[in-house]
């Protein structure tokens, strides 16, 4: 199935959100996740089932002014 | 009596915020920060880019000094208001500064969807910092909407241009009841120092010391450079005369009296 993940439309297996971030790989200190605009705890990431057309924004910190 | 910010209950000493984007690595921002004695610090929130380092600024930010999320890459209120939320879940705490620009050019702030993103945010608890261009009703309605500063730009972001918007901050300083701090634009100490002596309670300063050739070193340039603009504001500086006034005394003791 298909999900967008920051903006990018990306073809995935059947997982949850918590499988996704632990495939990509990504340092899970301070990253912060979106999932159809509900800001999802770290504790419900591996509750969260993602559907056909969901969509997921994964964001952290960097430098800015 | 030391000499202490008050924001939102919580005392700061030294007032040059520092902006954290543009350094050369977060190890140089950590010095930078260090070397300033900064107490308080910007950072933003985006989009993770899978094939980026995987390092965390929050663990380069030292300790003793307060980080405050900024809401760049918002282009509306609603945005802005996500952007804080989304910092605040990530466990940033609730110091935002909202900035909401559609200006790509002069990356000038939108003033209304700026006060709208501050009224929800007060209203959810967050202490707010609005970045504006500098305009006393709009200022008044920041203050009025629960705004814990208020911050005009000095000039466009990362222009190095310094306080163009001078007498419109003096107005600011002069008329709204909550600290105004100038922010963007400042490319040297003095004029950071310029707008202490106005009077400012603090200022933000990122791309001058980010960009120079010594991070480390200019950063601590801006902190004494703030440092002593406050003192001479504190010691209240003297009016402009048309005419001289002696400093020795004039009385001509080598001459004949008449």
């Amino acid at each position: 199935m298909r999900i967008n993940i920051n903006g990018k439309s990306e073809e995935i297996k059947k997982s949850t959100l918590g499988e996704i971030i632990a495939e990509k790989g990504l340092c899970q200190d301070n990253l912060v996740l979106e999932h159809n605009k509900r800001i999802i705890p770290k504790e419900e990431w591996q509750d969260i089932i993602l559907k056909e057309n969901d969509v997921v924004e994964i964001v952290s910190f960097v430098g800015g002014g | 009596m030391e000499d202490l910010l008050e924001i939102a209950g919580e005392e700061i000493g030294n007032r040059l915020f520092i902006g954290t984007g543009k350094f050369s690595s977060y190890s140089i921002m950590k010095q930078s920060l260090g070397a300033a004695k900064a107490e308080v610090a910007t950072v933003a929130l985006r989009r993770v880019d899978p094939d980026s380092k995987n390092e965390n600024i929050m663990d380069f930010v030292p300790e003793s000094c307060r980080v405050m999320i900024n809401t760049s890459g918002a282009r509306n209120a609603d945005e802005a208001i996500r952007i804080a939320r989304l910092a605040k879940a990530a466990g940033a705490g609730n110091w935002i500064k909202i900035e909401v620009i559609r200006d790509n050019k002069y990356l000038l702030p939108d003033n209304l969807e700026t006060l709208k993103a501050v009224e929800t945010l007060v209203r959810e608890g967050f202490v707010v910092f609005p970045y504006m261009s500098p305009d006393l009703s709009m200022g008044r309605r920041m203050a009025e909407a629960g705004a814990a500063a208020v911050m005009p730009l000095g000039s466009p972001i990362g222009s190095n241009r310094g306080v163009k918007t001078r007498e419109l901050i003096e107005i600011m300083i002069n008329e709204i009841n909550l600290p105004i701090i100038v922010d963007a634009g400042l490319g040297r100490p003095s004029e950071a120092c310029e707008c202490m002596e106005l009077g400012s309670a603090a200022v933000l300063v990122n791309t001058a010391i980010a960009v120079s050739n010594d991070p480390v070193k200019m950063a601590k340039a801006f902190s004494e450079s703030v440092y002593a603009g406050r003192l001479a504001y504190l010691s209240g500086i003297p009016a402009i005369e048309k005419t001289a006034s002696a400093s020795s005394p004039l009385t001509g003791f080598l001459r004949d009296k008449k």
